[in-house]
């Protein structure tokens, strides 16, 4: 399915870096060659936009699982895979094949395992990894609990110029807690880890990363303290990013009374100052990534009691539409929005994609941001309907979606 | 049973299932206290055989393991008149990788007029209610909540009052000290709430790392030294050092334990004079508790928790069970 014919797309609302700009854009080979005003040429594929928002399709960095239908519902063209697959991708075989795995309507983008096995032993074959497509390297589900492993990753992921993607809990205080430390975890009864092993976590991977001199990516942060501590570094100059995914700015520990299994989560739900101060920090900018954190889980992973229950939601579907009630609360605005669905994800990984320019890949979002629906779990294109949002009311709604030019 | 004190018929205990006492209104543990009263006074005769539950099927499903509690729900649904049939997990399907759900659904296929839970797992039970048409009781679900076991120690706790002529309604006014293992035990949750649901002030006592986080949001009072826990408390309820749940190092050794934390007769003299001195059992002497202070003939209601143990049962799986009887008023 790769474009056949030049593409115009008129009549629109552009999201760009700049700002709105009204117009269209028209994009050749795959790659957008007009943006804003638009020449139209005998031949051209012409689509009317008829005032919708044109966006950057969304860049969805560390998904658990390619699920096409459920990332093309979301407007998702491209996603960076976990390693936490079965096998690991741990092998430069393994990461081939899977970056091939979604062309040509989605775009896979393999993250190597930092370690063999995901174990937090030995490091992997991160260079071969990345000859094979590899465009990030991650710790996985879980943190890697040796300083000296972390250290010599972040040096060697340096001198592959390979971001690093970490998961920030420590090890030796998550344990196997299924919750966060306060009232809601002590009335249910779960294990439970303080919310300070996140920022014990951040505290020493970025003390590392800087040593190294490595960029590091912190897959999700979600307290107050880890917050603080990213934005110090950030203004020290260390080369740290932060992601977060929708359930940690939408959701606070009592989503999950009476043991709902889908507010299961890795990191888990934290108290609502927490939730507030995630929704604050990407306001001030100190969080560049929204992601999905894509994690479809059937019945028999998730109807089970709450802490034998697997973690993870199926977030591909909601991922915009969550997003957008941040711009509809003046957290952000739209431009800022799409750097973090879009264009700062793209950066990261090193791809020409996430923003709406000449010469990036033509992968391009029609929105309507207003049109209303419901989170229906019954009616979710993911392979399983663990959402956390189950029922909300929501706004905001991919219309028609091109990746690289064509239709999908 | 006074008339008019509770509301009419069904609506004095509107619940399928006892899952916790965190679903029940004060009334709702009256009412369920009291009407253990007659199966009381039942289990004290020669004779201790009601037809009450008769034609019933009691499925017992114990994915944990259980002496008491499974002992005490069988003789309660024997002495109400049921057939009663014993899971174990150890013989169970569950070691073959059958899941919960699938097991929850066999056990309703069997016609179950009510099904005793217990589960390792904090909202195991409420899992299974969800996929059985019958009453379901929580016999204990992992460190969330056992229901019973608040319920008899409220009701050995009201007949000790009582025998000392303190007959109150309630707990109101009464400080109650509860030390030991707080972080694992569902006995603690269960008794929070049904104690100060009953007007009780309820104090934690435990070391830093047995104690949750978050006790003050629910009412409680924590505590790490032990001898200012005691300070004046008119109730003492020990619990058991759980062993098996100690994946990690909670505490240095079982001596040192006790050197903190076991109620011995000096440290009782803190409390309230003739302060009551309870434990929801098995005790390790010598460990939580001296043996001289849990045989105190005058201040140890332990024997007595285990009395009311089958009665409160009995009313549970009575009051359970009237929709299904067609109990006038309950349908």
């Amino acid at each position: 399915m790769k474009q056949q014919r030049p593409l115009a797309i008129t009549n629109g609302q552009l999201i760009t870096p700049a700002g709105l700009v009204t117009g269209g854009l028209r994009a050749e080979g795959g790659v957008i060659t007009q943006c804003g005003d638009v020449t139209m040429q005998d031949g051209d594929d012409v689509v009317d936009a008829r005032g919708q928002l044109m966006a950057p399709g969304l860049v969805d960095l560390g998904v658990f699982a390619i699920d096409k239908p459920a990332f093309h519902f979301g407007g998702i063209t491209r996603a960076a895979l976990m390693p936490d697959q079965n096998p690991p991708l741990d092998l430069p075989s393994r990461v081939s094949y899977i970056a091939k795995s979604g062309k040509p309507d989605l775009w896979v983008h393999p993250l190597a395992a930092a370690t063999s096995g995901l174990s937090g032993e030995q490091l992997a074959e991160i260079g071969l990894m990345k000859a094979a497509g590899a465009r990030g390297v991650a710790t996985g589900r879980r943190w890697i609990a040796d300083s000296g492993v972390m250290l010599r990753l972040l040096q060697y992921a340096a001198m592959l110029d390979l971001v690093v993607v970490s998961h920030a809990e420590d090890a030796g205080l998550s344990g196997e807690s299924a919750a966060t430390a306060g009232e809601m975890a002590t009335r249910m009864g779960l294990p439970s880890a303080p919310a300070e092993a996140e920022a014990l976590a951040i505290a020493r991977d970025i003390a590392l990363a800087e040593i190294a001199g490595a960029r590091l990516h912190i897959r999700q942060v979600t307290t107050r303290a880890g917050l603080a501590l990213v934005k110090a570094a950030k203004s020290r100059g260390v080369a740290v990013t932060a992601g977060v995914t929708p359930a940690h700015f939408m959701l606070s520990d009592l989503a999950t009374s009476g043991f709902r299994t889908f507010a299961r989560l890795s990191p888990p739900l934290r108290c609502d100052e927490d939730r507030k101060a995630v929704v604050a920090a990407i306001g001030e900018g100190v969080i560049d990534v929204i992601s999905s954190g894509h994690d479809p889980r059937g019945p028999e992973d998730k109807r089970l009691p709450f802490a034998d229950a697997e973690e993870g939601m199926a977030g591909a579907e909601t991922l915009l539409a969550m997003t957008l009630t941040l711009v509809r609360d003046n957290v952000i605005d739209l431009p800022r929005a799409f750097d973090l669905l879009a264009r700062n994800p793209a950066r990261l990984l090193g791809v020409e994609a996430g923003e709406l320019a000449i010469g990036k890949e033509a992968d391009i979002a029609l929105i309507d941001p207003e049109k209303p629906w419901i989170v229906d779990r019954r009616k979710m294109e993911a392979t399983a309907d663990n959402t956390p949002f189950d029922s909300f009311p929501t706004q905001g709604r991919v219309m028609a979606l091109f990746k690289g030019g064509a239709r999908v | 049973m006074t008339f008019g004190r509770y509301p009419a018929g069904g609506l004095a205990f509107p619940h399928r299932d006892l899952l916790g006492i965190a679903q029940l209104e004060r009334h709702e543990i009256l009412y369920l206290l009291d009407e253990a009263e007659p199966w009381v006074d039942l289990n004290r005769q020669p004779s201790k055989h009601s037809d009450t539950l008769a034609g019933l099927t009691i499925i017992n499903a114990f994915f944990e393991n259980s002496t008491r509690t499974l002992l005490s729900f069988e003789i309660a649904g024997k002495r109400l008149g049921a057939d009663v049939v014993n899971m174990h997990a150890a013989q169970s399907s569950v070691k073959k990788g059958e899941t919960l759900i699938d097991t929850a659904i066999t056990l309703n296929a069997m016609r179950a007029d009510a099904i005793v839970i217990r589960h390792g797992s904090s909202g195991a039970v409420d899992l299974i209610a969800s996929k059985v048409d019958c009453p379901v009781l929580n016999a204990g679900d992992g460190s969330h909540e056992h229901p019973t076991q608040a319920l008899l120690d409220a009701l050995a706790l009201r007949h000790a009052l009582r025998e000392r002529g303190e007959a109150a309604e309630d707990f109101t006014g009464l400080v109650i000290t509860i030390c030991g293992d707080i972080l694992h035990s569902r006995v603690a949750r269960s008794n929070i709430l049904c104690l100060q649901a009953l007007g009780a002030s309820v104090r934690l006592c435990a070391p830093p790392a047995l104690m949750p986080a978050g006790v003050e949001t629910i009412g409680a009072e924590p505590f790490h030294d032990f001898d200012a826990a005691l300070e004046g408390a008119d109730v003492v309820m020990m619990l058991r050092l759980q062993n098996e749940r100690m994946q990690g190092q909670f505490i240095p050794s079982a001596r040192e334990y006790h050197h903190l934390y076991g109620l011995t007769l000096e440290r009782l003299k803190r409390a309230a004079p003739d302060a009551l001195v309870m434990h929801p059992g098995p005790m390790n002497r010598g460990v939580e508790i001296d043996s001289e202070v849990a045989d105190m003939l005058d201040r140890s209601i332990i024997t007595r928790q285990v009395e009311m143990g089958v009665a409160i049962r009995m009313s549970c799986l009575d009051i359970l069970t009237r929709r299904t009887r067609g109990v006038e008023g309950w349908t």
